[in-house]
């Protein structure tokens, strides 16, 4: 089924890069933006991270050449700044942890962009996202990608049906190993280009320096469960539940073992650490669900998500007004509140929610 | 196709074209003693002669460079630094609404060399009030090192009361560089009677190739160099001389110069009817800069405001139409950023971000009004609804 009007987002990186040239041979009629998202973009990426440098543009720019597509610039670091930074900020302040690639694409990519294209006559925005939409009964699904170790329908687990209704991935059913020889046989410039990881806004990838200077020098003390000192933190920001490394503690177990965060108090400035297993958990609290379709608060045992590339764990769900409960079938282990609970069906998305709790 | 971007560069003239080529066959360095140079050296020379000639100046008062931005930078600095040689002298004076080409150097001086700037205001139409640069000169006339102000606005086509300007900064003996690259071809412009210390011209904008410009300089002005080598244009500016680039530059300098006037009617009064229609067809669309009866706005520059609409997303919609025109502002990574010129004149950064720029020139046509004015009521819609859309989904 060819032309549509499509706006292929290209970040200047390989996976944008063949999803554009897919939906270009598909035989619908393209066009390529790169989303700027910093306002002060570096002209070079230190090291291989990040999508928001100079030179990214540039590659951008020389697919859309390649491809024989007009190509834009979108000014979006305003947006970006307040939406996926500030909130990256305050969630970290406020003792959890966030994930900014999924309020990206939930703020920006699949709402600012995505109505911005419709409004402009675009009938779908094209990502290099490895998931798969199919249709169902119940309209558009979106699913796990074929590719089990790059799939990221876990980021877009925040987007309903509208969005994914008009979001194209064209790299769903692939394997990267075949993206990256699809984009050297294509002749595309950004195929041995390094993959971008972690997160794009923190440059050097020092997520902890990157908190210490916007969110200062909040001097604390580390306790056990007994409430114990035993040790002293900078800011309880840079401590994310389940962390085992970096904790500095100056006060060792008695039988050495490890000790992991249990939880960050951001009114007393507490980082409480503890053995594994007081991590366990089997009760999942999160708050403003999103349904990916209609959502059937049947005895289903669905299987619950609540990391990016974490592991799943069965379990049952209960809608309690604006809040869910999920009940784990099997325990998990060091769950963050501020992270999305992903909940899948086989490989469908059938939701989300922000964890709160866990217990 | 309607071309409406002849600001940002305008199409090479034929003759332009065959002076080029015909130069790029030929051999010959022009600093060469022997009879090749000798060759190339003459062609550098009466290119020099045409140019001089066409701009009112003397041909000792011609230095070739790379373009505008570098007799910009070379004017900028240069004469900052030259200022230096007996006594501090650390102001310049400099409008609000320069290049970047100007703009830059500026800055780059005051966080680099100690220069202070003082950036002259300018009115809701883009211009610069000549009492005001006398008073800012007579307030310590000693302390300024120069004054820079451009002859024409590039965005929004305000002519500036460069005559004014330049009977002050004399009055004071204070060198004055005025960036004309939106003027040369377009208006008169007579170098040594505008009483000018050091004026910017660029080839491609009217009607020669791309690379190639001049600065025009008083014969007492000794600019420090910025490029040293082997002190080939009075040992001002380094290089070899680009022999097919300023012969270019020369014949589109004559034909433009000739060609002028009627040239010049002939587009404002295309400008005047794409103003008009396109008013008329988007009735909510404004003119900015100075009225298209003043007299004072460029004959080509038609700078429009679009409420509600993205320039980038009207300059997309049209650039899908085939309609080539320019938001006017800075790019760095191709990002947009709200004019600094339309700031300056007191607009929000929301009407500068809703801006267009169209330019006519040599070769614009009533067609290329007509192919907009058939789609602009369209675009606009467009535009407007992408303008509502954009705003960031707070949903959490």
């Amino acid at each position: 089924m060819g032309g549509l009007r499509v706006l292929a987002a290209l970040s200047g990186g390989v996976d944008s890069a063949v999803a554009a040239a897919r939906v270009r041979d598909a035989g619908h009629d393209v066009t390529g933006v790169h989303l700027a998202l910093s306002a002060n973009p570096q002209t070079y990426r230190s090291g291989a991270r990040g999508c928001c440098s100079l030179e990214d543009s540039r590659d951008a720019r020389r697919v859309a050449d390649k491809l024989g597509i007009p190509f834009y610039v979108w000014d979006m670091a305003a947006e970006f700044h307040q939406a996926v930074v500030e909130d990256f900020l305050s969630e970290y302040a406020a003792g959890r942890t966030p994930n900014p690639c999924l309020r990206c694409n939930e703020s920006i990519k699949f709402s600012a962009v995505l109505q911005r294209a419709k409004a402009l006559g675009y009938d779908a925005v094209a990502t290099g996202h490895y998931a798969q939409v199919r249709h169902g009964a119940d309209g558009v699904e979106l699913h796990r990608a074929l590719d089990a170790e790059k799939d990221q329908s876990y980021v877009l687990a925040v987007l309903d049906q509208r969005q994914i209704e008009g979001s194209m991935f064209p790299l769903g059913d692939s394997h990267k190993s075949q993206v990256r020889q699809e984009a050297a046989e294509r002749g595309l410039l950004v195929a041995d280009k390094p993959d971008s990881h972690d997160i794009c806004f923190i440059a050097d990838g020092d997520t902890r320096g990157f908190l210490a200077e916007r969110l200062g020098r909040q001097p604390g003390h580390v306790v056990d469960q007994s409430g114990t000192v035993v040790g002293e933190h900078e800011g309880a920001y840079a401590y994310t539940v389940g962390q085992r490394r970096g904790l500095g503690l100056s006060v060792a177990t008695a039988d050495r073992t490890p000790r992991y965060v249990l939880a960050i108090e951001p009114l007393s400035n507490t980082v409480t650490v503890g053995p594994r297993a007081a991590l366990e958990i089997r009760e999942v609290a999160a708050t403003q669900p999103r349904w990916c379709g209609p959502y059937s608060d049947a005895e289903v045992v669905y299987q619950m998500q609540m990391r990016a590339h974490g592991a799943t764990v069965p379990g049952t769900v209960e809608l309690r007004g604006n809040d869910v409960l999920a009940k784990l079938v099997e325990p998990t282990f060091g769950v963050a509140p501020g992270q999305t609970l992903a909940i899948y069906e086989g490989s469908r998305v059938r939701g989300s929610a922000t964890i709160t709790a866990c217990r | 196709m309607a071309y409406l971007d002849h600001a940002a560069t305008t199409p090479m003239l034929p003759a332009a074209i065959a002076a080029l080529t015909k130069e790029l066959g030929e051999l010959g360095n022009a600093s060469s003693l022997h009879a090749t140079g000798r060759r190339a050296r003459r062609v550098v020379e009466e290119s020099r002669e045409t140019v001089a000639e066409s701009f009112g100046a003397r041909p000792g008062e011609v230095i070739f460079t790379a373009g505008g931005t570098e007799a910009d930078n070379l004017a900028v600095k240069g004469i900052f630094w030259s200022r230096q040689a007996d006594r501090p002298r650390r102001r310049i004076l400099a409008s609000a609404v320069e290049h970047q080409a100007v703009l830059d150097p500026v800055q780059w001086l005051v966080d680099h060399e100690g220069a202070e700037v003082t950036w002259l205001p300018v009115d809701k139409n883009g211009a610069v009030d000549p009492m005001n640069v006398r008073d800012e000169l007579a307030s310590d006339p000693e302390s300024v090192a120069l004054v820079t102000l451009m002859w024409a606005n590039n965005e929004v086509g305000t002519v500036q009361p460069i005559a004014e300007c330049a009977a002050a900064a004399a009055a004071f003996g204070v060198p004055l560089h005025s960036d004309a690259v939106q003027v040369a071809g377009i208006l008169p412009l007579d170098f040594d009677a505008s009483g000018l210390d050091a004026l910017t011209i660029s080839a491609h904008k009217l009607g020669g190739p791309l690379g190639v410009g001049a600065l025009l300089l008083s014969r007492d002005a000794a600019p420090v160099p910025l490029i040293h080598g082997g002190g080939q244009e009075r040992n001002v500016r380094s290089g070899t001389l680009d022999t097919p680039s300023i012969a270019g530059f020369a014949a589109a300098a004559c034909e433009s110069v000739e060609t002028r006037e009627e040239r010049a009617i002939a587009v404002a009064v295309l400008r005047d009817e794409l103003v008009t229609r396109v008013i008329e067809a988007v009735p909510d669309a404004s003119l900015n800069g100075p009225s298209l009866e003043s007299g004072n706005r460029l004959p080509g520059n038609a700078h429009l405001s679009f409420p509600g609409c993205e320039g980038d997303s009207l300059l997309m919609l049209l650039d899908a139409n085939s309609i080539y025109c320019s938001t006017g502002s800075a790019c760095s990574a191709g990002v947009a950023e709200p004019s600094h010129v339309l700031l300056a004149m007191g607009a929000s950064p929301a009407a500068a971000r809703s801006s267009l720029r169209f330019s006519l020139g040599h070769t614009s046509t009533k067609a290329d009004v007509d192919d907009l004015v058939a789609v602009i009521p369209h675009v606009v819609e467009r535009a407007r609804a992408a303008g509502r859309a954009s705003g960031v989904d707070a949903r959490r």
